[in-house]
Formats: structure tokens, C-alpha cells, sequence
């Protein structure tokens, strides 16, 4: 442990050289994404890359701003944060812009904010106080539920404006419960779920029920000491039935039509390769696209501002959620491995200062800061390199946008000031 | 537990991903090729082929615009097909099939649509077509002939089939590559370099400006003017003697081994393979079985020599000691040889002959005893023959010269393996293979090798590889052509196989072919001629054969002619021979009478002859 951090202010400089590398690395990506032919020029604020210098900017203001702050103004006005971005994300429901038929932003005249980007510092700030709070024993089932209702509302409100994506990166915060001491079942159970629900969807539910009935047989046959009693197992038995015959109906009445298609084809449910190909081609055109141009980079990259199919614009929404085809195509696997690289520090990193941390409230706000990330990064790249399922998520620090830059800023700098605060405590 | 399992699970996302990547970017890469991108459009610039000149200076190949109306079928919206078809003057049908051709080449990529409009056309095109999307006009260069003559040298070009295509990635549908004569030969100094722009393009298949501002575009290099060796005053003059026959004359400038002419007869005027009415005058020439026009026959009419060859098998002789310009016989008319004396005839009419008369009669008995003698010289007939066959090849028999031609023949010099083969359980020895002595047998040369041979000859024992190139714009000579090759014959032995020679117009088988002022050496030939029709061997009319250099003391011109069925050598090629002997010394001819007879003789009849279903007699009057 560093001695020598003294008084108010000792930054972790490896987070802020790395964070800074990613926001400097994005912005040229971006550049090159969004510059299509014309380039005017750096501070052209009618295009992408001239706004987003514009938000990088801005957020070095905010990263002041965060750091200025008293460090007890985080854990006392948690609430306040967290209660106000509720407000804002019902105050959607009336005042929202709808973009793309999700109503998830306000628009101040041209200027527009996205306050589902904003509710992930808030949630996470509100869990760490809930959690940290003396009067709280996460191990029990009503800390629990009051935890998950925390996480639950702003996640549902986000659901009900139809960006079901930002609402899986709430999902990650399961992360911080099981870290706080949840019991260890709920971590198998959730495995068992996810098993249980692709193993439906791939093959269909009266096989998988019908394998589950012949496993449990056989272990209530020859594996149980206890013969007699076969509630529990019955009970288990029940439960996968219901819920492997919820996951199919949902699949088919609940997931709209393009949902429905991206799972499809993630699980290669069609199985006629001509049909196939040209289901890649139509329902995953963004990432048929996305991996042409990744793949084109080759080993070392087309380099900056050259690649072809950048340039010609063939990735739709590539400085936004496909920003990494760019990286793809431009810099090769040397560079995309890079940034893969950095995001594995970022989030280590964090993670690592989060165990380093004397008060619970820093801690589970490190925790949570980190599990958000990782789903960025894990939704993010995995879908544009076309390991999950399609679902569309900024790439911290590289997509375009001002909300998510500023979100992601104040995310880790709030982490950062509590960090650079732990010597003092106690 | 609790504590790793967020760690845990970030380092495996990081391995996964990096393994995705190596998946994608290395394993499976395809390597960026900026000709293979469908992101970049490349534009072709093609430079100015290379003009053809003739020795002299004059023009006979220029380039001429021609515009092509291109169509990708892809970009192509719903149109007024009765309007269209109305502006370019075709009908619906037509319409229809050429967009259907187009469309199963590709949809994405142009095809030519309707090619060769006129000028007129073009003007007034241009303006209309822009309406219609997916249809542009391209510029392209045809050839542009100034002249009627020399079809088989200057040959022609074309559009580059899938084969030319695959061989050579420089060439895309569409471009041109030279088919035919000098056009093939010197194609790459001829078409020069084409220009490439790298342009991008994006989703929609607009253009977005250049590919890294045109830091790989390249300008088109203008392809090279070539001067060729053909005079061609005397080309047409060869060519106007040769009509109404077939066969080939070849003549060449002994001193340098340039080919001073090249007629192939019948030939075609080569501006019929320009334009529209291409490939209908295409199929027509090359339909013509009995006259073969598209076929060089200087280079590739394989034929016996005759008589022309007792030449090279008296210089073998000397060179071997076998005889002397003093050896002599006496001719019964008849050579008899071989335990069942069997007999060869010789029309040289009898009598005393020394080397000097039997060249200039032409006597078939001195020169297979001359052969009899070379090949009995070893005690090994096998072996005698190799080394009869290697002074042989040596005048450039039986083998490619080397020439920058695009065709030829080998020919064939058989060598000891040769009869080896041919009779492997039998002592052959030389009266087996006596006809070689007198140039029939299994001896075949092409007009080209005849005419090298006597350009050998004319130089008393060396010869330059036979030439069209004259000069390439900015380049030196190849090599090849400037540097001579030695005959196997001792330049002394030439003498008096060169007076014979002059004695064959003195006094022998040419002595009424004698053009004034020029001192003359030549030899007959008469070739028989077999063939098969419907499977039956037959023999027809012999060819007529005749070879001769100009003058005798500083030879200017070696000369080869050869006349298919056109009888014995001084009959027609003989003729043709002292003609264009005059016309390039004298550049003017005297021999009128000798002129009109060859110009208005036909061998029409004779070639159809074999066809007619009668029967027919050969080798009359």
C-alpha cells in the first residue's frame, strides 16, 4: 500500500491514464467513422466528431466538478441522486423524444441528454448506501428484495421506454449482491436459468424437460441417501417445467419479431445454410457488415482514416454501437487486442481498488462500477464480433454519444474520489 | 470464491475476445487487396496503342475511337424499352438479349451492351443515354488500317477471352489483346500500360472521392510505336503475284536477317476485323477450310523442299569430305541402289554431271550418291546420320528459329534415333533413306526455314535469326536478331555450291526466268504432295518450289516461294521469284509479259479439284 497518499487527493494514475487512452483512442475512431468523405473541420459541431470533442471536453469539466466535491456529498445524497433520476426517467414518459422507437432521450433544443445513461451512477450510488447502511444484512431475504427493488425500478422504467438493452446491463449488478454475501444457490440457480433457457430455446422445452425428469430419476435412484423423500425433487422438477415452458412462451409471445430473429440466430436455430446465410445477411446485416470489416483488418489494420469500408460508410451505426469494427478494420488485431487489453486493466484495476477499500460504501460503489463496465464491454464487443446475440449498447469511452461519455466519467471519477479517500478514513 | 468470480469472469471475456479476433482477423483474414474490395471502384485509363510503321517509314497501323454502350445491370431502373430501342436502332428482341447477356455475366459489374456506334451516333447519344441509369458510353480505341495489305503480319486485335484472361491478370473482360502477327508479338510495347484511379465508394454504390487520396492511382503509359522490318511496296507487290494461289513467300535481308516481306496467300484486308461486322467477317475467313485464310502459311506450311535441299546435302557432303566440287558422275537418268536395285528417276537428261551441273540440272542421281557417300563415310549409319542431321540443323532446319513471330513450325530433320525408331529390327543404312538425298523423304521445312536457309547460303556460312522488329521507339535491338549464326560448313565450301546456284539461271532449270542487269542464284523445287481425303491417302498436284538470293556478289535479298499445287518450281514459283527479285533491286519490273502471266493465272481450279467428287489427273499442263 502507497504511504505516501497523504491528505484529500491521491488519484489512482493508472486508472486515469488508461481511462484517458480509451477517450483519446475513442475520439479518432470516431473520427474516422463519422467523417464520410467531407471533413470540414476538428470543431464542426454539426458532425459527430465535432461533438464529441465537444464532450470529451466538457468532461474533463465534470471530472473537476466530480473530483471538487466534498467525498461525503456521495454517500449522503445518494438517495437525493438516485430519487431525482427516477424523476427524470419518469419525467420520459411525458417530455421524451422518441429516437429509433425507444423514448429514451430529452431534447434541449439540438442538445440531447439520455438519462438511462445517468440512472446507472445513481443506481449504483443508492445500492452502495443501501447495502453499506448498518441497519442492512444483505444475507437476509427482506435486505434483498428492498436491494433488487432499488436496481428493479430504474431497470423496469427503462424497460417499459423499449431499450431493453441498457436494462441488461442492470442485470450486472447481481455481481455486487453475490460479492456482498447473497447466498451461494442464487448463483447456481441463475446458472441453471441461463442453461435451462438456451437449452429451450435451441432445442424445445419437452426435451429439456423430459432430460431434466431422467437426470433427477437417476439421482433420486442411485445418488440419494435418502429414498423416501423426493419432495425436493419433485419440487425442482416442477419449477424447470414451469419455467422452461414460461421461457418458450416468452420467447414466442413476449420478445418482439427482430428479438426473436437475433436469438434465432445466435442459436443457429435454422439449420439450411443457404437460408442461413441470407438470414445473416438481412436480420444481422449490421453484423455480417461488422465482421467483413474486422476481418478485412488483417493482422495489422488498413491504418487511420483508411479503411475502406469504413470510409464507404458499410457498417450502419458504426460510430455509435459498432465503433469497434472501425477499431476492427483500421488497426488490425494489434490494435482491437489493445483495446481489449485496456478495458481488461480498466475493469481489474477497479476491481482490485474496490478490495482495497476500508468502507463498504466504496467498496460495493467499486464493485458496481466495475460490473457495469464488464457488461458494457461483454454486450458490446461480443455482439459486434457476433458472439452474442444482437443488442445494442455503447462501447464505453469509444461510441459516440454525450450522455454515455459523461455517465461513464462520473462513474469512475466518483469511484476515484472515494478511492483517493480511503487513507483517510477511520 | 466470492471475490474471484467477477475477476474470473473479465480475464475470460478478455481471452475469448482476443481468440475471436484471432479467429477473425488472422485465422480467416482476408488479406486486404485493394483490387478485390467491393468498397473500391477502380477506374481504367487505357493509353494509345502503339502505331505500326514499315521499314520505310510509312504508316500502316493508327488507332481510331470507337464508343461501346455499357450497361450494369444492376443500377438499371424501369425504362421506356420503346424509346431506348428507337435511340440506338435495335429492335426489342435484340434489347432484351443483350441485357440478359449482360445480366448473367454479372449484375454488379459492367458488360458491353451494343458496341461500335458511329461517331454520329455517339454525339447524339451522349446527351439522351443519361437519362437511362445504369447505361454509359465507354471510349475505346480500335485499330485503324492504312493500308490493305500484310493481314497475316500486322495481324489484329481483339477482346481478351477467358483464357488470355486467367493467364495474364493485367487483362479484364473487355480489354483488348493483340490476336494475331506483330499485334501478339509486341503486344506489351504496343498496348503500353493502363492507368488505374482507386476510387471509393460507399453502401449505395456512390462514388465518395479518391481511395487515400489517389495515393495508388497510377497514369496509363502510351503504348510504344514499332517500325517494322516489312517493306511494303514490296508486301503488296508479293501479295498481288500470290492471288488466286496459295502459298507463302518469304524474303529476308541476308546481311541483317530482316524479313523484307511476308506474304501469305490468300490473306484478308484487315480492316474487315474492325468494327461491327467483326466477328460475322471473322467466322466467314475462318470457315474458308480450302484457302485457310487467318493461317500464315510462310510460317506454318510445313512442305518437302525438293530440289532446294540438294544444296545443303552437297554442303554436308564437302564439309565431310565425302566429295569434291571436282567429284562427278554419269547419270542414266536412273539411280540405281540396294541389293534389289531399285531405282530412283532423274529428269536432269543424262550425261556427265559434276557438282556445278548437277545443282543447275538439278540431277537427283549426283546428290544421292553425294548422300550415299556422306552417310557410308561412318561405319555406322546411325551415326553418320547424327552428324549429317547436326550440319543440317544448323542452318536453322527442323527447329523454331527463335523469331519473334507469333507462329511457326518445327519442321523435321531426322537424326540416326529418328530411323532407329522407325525400323527397330532392321539394318537400315543409307539407300533406305535415299529420297532425303533429293529433299522428299522425311525432311519437312516451312517456307521461313527455306528462306533462312538460303539467306545462309548467300552469306557463305552464317545467318541472322529471321526478323520483323526494326526498331522499337526508345529501345535497342534484342540481341538475338544482331548476333550471327554460324552454319557447320566451312565458308570455303560455299563457292561453288553459290556458282551452281548462279548456273541454275546460266543454264539450268531457271535459264528462261533470267531477269537483266541482275546476276541471280536459285534452285527449283518440286514437291510431292500427298494428302488425305475422306481417310484415303491421295497425291495431288505437286508444289511448286523455288528458293534464290540477289545479287550474287552482294546479296540483298534471299527469297523462299512456295506455291501449293502449283507443279514444278520454275512454273510458278520461279517466276514469282525473279519478279520480286526485280521489283526490290530494281524497284520497278521489266519482265511485263512474266508479270501478267502470274498475275492472271489462277490455281482456283487445281484447289478444288480434290473436292469436285471426280476423279482427277495431277501434274498436267
Amino acid at each position: 500500500m502507497n504511504l505516501n497518499r497523504t491528505t484529500s487527493f491521491q488519484l489512482d494514475w493508472l486508472t486515469v491514464i488508461v481511462f484517458t487512452a480509451l477517450v483519446v483512442f475513442g475520439y479518432f475512431n470516431i473520427l474516422s467513422a463519422s467523417v464520410a468523405g467531407e471533413f470540414t473541420s476538428y470543431l464542426d459541431i454539426s458532425k459527430p466528431y465535432g461533438k464529441q470533442l465537444f464532450f470529451i471536453l466538457s468532461s474533463f469539466v465534470l471530472i473537476i466538478l466530480t473530483l471538487a466535491v466534498d467525498v461525503k456529498f456521495y454517500e449522503r445524497f445518494a438517495s437525493i441522486i438516485y430519487l431525482g433520476s427516477i424523476l427524470t426517467l419518469v419525467g420520459l414518459f411525458i417530455f421524451g423524444k422518441q429516437v429509433n422507437g425507444a423514448i429514451s432521450w430529452y431534447d434541449f433544443g439540438g442538445m440531447t441528454l439520455q438519462p438511462s445513461e445517468f440512472a446507472k451512477f445513481a443506481t449504483v450510488l443508492a445500492l452502495a448506501k443501501y447495502i453499506s447502511d448498518l441497519q442492512t444484512n444483505i444475507k437476509e431475504q427482506k435486505d434483498q428484495i428492498r436491494a433488487a427493488i432499488l436496481v428493479g425500478v430504474p431497470a423496469g422504467l427503462i424497460l417499459l421506454q423499449n431499450d431493453a438493452g441498457s436494462t441488461l446491463v442492470f442485470a450486472s449488478l447481481f455481481f455486487v449482491f453475490y460479492r456482498e454475501g447473497i447466498p451461494q444457490y442464487y448463483l447456481l440457480f441463475a446458472v441453471f436459468i441461463a442453461f435451462l433457457g438456451i437449452g429451450t430455446l435451441k432445442f424445445s422445452a419437452l426435451s429439456v424437460c423430459l432430460t431434466l425428469a431422467g437426470l433427477l430419476l437417476i439421482y433420486q435412484l442411485f445418488f440419494k441417501r435418502k429414498k423416501k423423500k423426493i419432495g425436493g425433487v419433485l419440487t425442482i422438477l416442477i419449477c424447470s417445467i414451469g419455467l422452461s415452458f414460461g421461457v418458450q412462451w416468452a420467447y414466442n409471445n413476449v420478445l418482439q419479431k427482430h428479438q426473436q430473429d437475433r436469438i434465432g440466430l445466435w442459436l443457429r436455430l435454422e439449420k439450411d445454410p443457404v437460408k442461413l446465410e441470407s438470414m445473416k445477411r438481412n436480420i444481422s446485416y449490421n453484423l455480417n457488415e461488422s465482421e467483413k470489416a474486422i476481418r478485412s483488418g488483417g493482422t495489422f489494420g488498413k491504418g487511420f482514416m483508411d479503411g475502406t469500408r469504413t470510409k464507404g460508410n458499410f457498417v450502419p451505426e458504426q460510430h455509435t454501437d459498432y465503433i469497434f469494427s472501425t477499431v476492427g478494420e483500421e488497426w488490425g488485431f494489434l490494435g482491437s487486442s489493445s483495446v481489449i487489453i485496456l478495458f481488461l486493466i480498466l475493469i481489474l484495476r477497479i476491481l482490485y481498488l474496490a478490495e482495497q477499500q476500508k468502507s463498504q460504501f466504496s467498496r460495493v460503489y467499486g464493485y458496481g462500477v466495475a460490473s457495469i463496465l464488464f457488461a458494457h464491454f461483454l454486450i458490446n464487443i461480443g455482439m459486434v464480433m457476433g458472439l452474442i446475440p444482437t443488442i445494442g449498447i455503447p462501447l464505453p469511452f469509444f461510441s459516440y454519444g454525450g450522455s454515455g461519455l459523461w455517465s461513464f466519467t462520473i462513474l469512475i471519477f466518483i469511484f476515484l474520489k472515494l478511492d483517493s479517500n480511503r487513507l483517510n478514513e477511520w | 470464491m466470492r471475490k474471484i468470480l467477477l475477476f474470473g469472469l473479465v480475464i475470460l471475456t478478455g481471452i475469448c475476445f482476443t481468440g475471436r479476433l484471432y479467429y477473425l482477423q488472422i485465422y480467416t483474414a482476408n488479406e486486404f487487396d485493394i483490387d478485390n474490395d467491393n468498397a473500391i471502384r477502380k477506374v481504367f485509363h487505357y493509353p494509345k496503342r502503339g502505331y505500326i510503321y514499315d521499314r520505310n517509314d510509312s504508316l500502316l497501323v493508327a488507332n481510331q475511337p470507337s464508343y461501346d454502350v455499357m450497361v450494369i445491370p444492376g443500377e438499371v431502373e424501369p425504362l421506356d424499352t420503346i424509346l431506348f430501342c428507337n435511340l440506338l436502332k435495335i429492335d426489342n428482341n435484340a434489347f432484351l438479349k443483350s441485357y440478359k447477356r449482360a445480366k448473367n455475366y454479372s449484375p454488379r459489374l459492367p458488360s458491353p451492351f451494343l458496341r461500335h456506334l458511329s461517331k454520329e451516333d455517339y454525339a447524339f447519344l451522349s446527351e439522351k443515354l443519361r437519362k437511362f441509369k445504369g447505361f454509359y458510353i465507354q471510349k475505346r480505341s480500335l485499330r485503324d488500317y492504312q493500308t490493305s495489305i500484310g493481314a497475316n503480319v500486322l495481324g489484329y486485335i481483339a477482346e481478351a477471352n477467358n483464357k488470355e484472361i486467367a493467364k495474364d491478370s493485367y487483362y479484364r473482360l473487355g480489354d483488348m489483346i493483340g490476336k494475331q502477327g506483330v499485334e501478339v508479338s509486341y503486344e506489351k510495347k504496343l498496348r503500353g500500360v493502363k492507368g488505374v484511379k482507386y476510387i471509393q465508394k460507399d453502401i449505395y454504390n456512390r462514388d465518395i472521392g479518391a481511395y487515400k487520396q489517389g495515393a495508388f492511382d497510377t497514369l496509363p503509359v502510351p503504348g510504344k510505336d514499332i517500325k517494322i522490318t516489312i517493306d511494303s511496296e514490296l508486301q503488296a507487290y508479293g501479295e498481288l503475284l500470290m492471288q488466286n494461289k496459295i502459298g507463302g513467300i518469304v524474303a529476308i535481308e541476308p546481311s541483317t536477317g530482316e524479313i523484307l516481306s511476308l506474304v501469305s496467300a490468300p490473306s484478308y484486308n484487315p480492316n474487315l476485323l474492325v468494327g461491327r461486322q467483326r466477328s460475322k467477317n471473322y467466322t466467314k475467313l475462318y470457315s474458308d477450310t480450302i484457302h485457310r485464310p487467318l493461317i500464315d502459311k510462310g510460317l506454318t506450311r510445313m512442305h518437302v523442299p525438293g530440289s532446294p535441299f540438294k544444296l545443303l546435302v552437297a554442303l554436308t557432303a564437302l564439309q565431310e569430305n565425302a566429295i569434291t566440287p571436282k567429284t562427278n558422275i554419269i547419270c542414266s537418268e536412273r539411280y540405281v541402289y540396294g541389293k534389289n536395285k531399285r531405282v530412283m528417276k532423274c529428269h536432269c537428261g543424262g550425261g556427265f554431271r559434276n557438282l556445278d551441273s548437277g545443282i543447275s540440272y538439278s540431277c537427283n542421281s549426283y546428290f544421292a550418291m553425294a548422300f550415299r557417300t556422306t552417310i557410308e563415310k561412318y561405319s555406322n549409319a546411325s551415326e553418320s546420320m547424327d552428324i549429317w542431321s547436326s550440319h543440317i540443323k544448323s542452318f536453322g532446319l527442323g527447329n523454331f528459329l527463335g523469331n519473334d513471330l507469333s507462329v511457326g513450325k518445327k519442321g523435321n530433320i531426322p537424326d540416326g534415333s529418328y530411323y532407329d525408331k522407325w525400323y527397330p529390327e532392321f539394318q537400315w543404312g543409307a539407300t533406305t533413306i535415299i529420297s532425303n538425298a533429293i529433299g522428299q523423304g522425311e525432311i519437312l521445312v516451312t517456307p521461313i526455314q527455306l528462306a533462312n536457309m538460303t539467306a545462309a547460303i548467300a552469306n557463305k556460312g552464317y545467318y541472322y535469326t529471321p526478323h520483323i522488329i526494326k526498331s522499337i521507339e526508345g529501345e535497342d535491338m534484342d540481341p538475338n536478331f544482331t548476333t550471327p549464326k554460324q552454319t557447320s560448313i566451312e565458308p570455303k565450301y560455299y563457292d561453288a555450291i553459290i556458282e551452281g546456284m548462279h548456273n541454275v539461271y546460266n543454264k539450268g532449270t531457271a535459264d528462261f526466268l533470267k531477269v537483266p542487269g541482275i546476276e541471280i542464284c536459285g534452285k527449283t523445287g518440286t514437291a510431292e504432295n500427298f494428302t488425305k481425303i475422306d481417310g484415303v491417302r491421295q497425291q495431288l498436284t505437286d508444289h511448286s518450289i523455288f528458293v534464290a538470293f540477289a545479287p550474287k556478289d552482294d546479296p540483298k535479298i534471299a527469297i523462299a516461294i512456295l506455291v501449293e499445287n502449283g507443279y514444278y518450281g520454275s512454273r510458278w514459283a520461279g517466276r514469282i521469284a525473279s519478279l520480286m527479285v526485280e521489283k526490290y533491286i530494281k524497284g520497278e519490273v521489266t519482265l511485263k509479259r512474266m508479270e501478267r502471266l502470274v498475275i492472271e493465272k489462277s490455281l482456283e481450279d487445281e484447289y478444288l479439284k480434290p473436292y469436285s467428287g471426280k476423279p482427277f489427273k495431277i501434274n498436267d499442263q
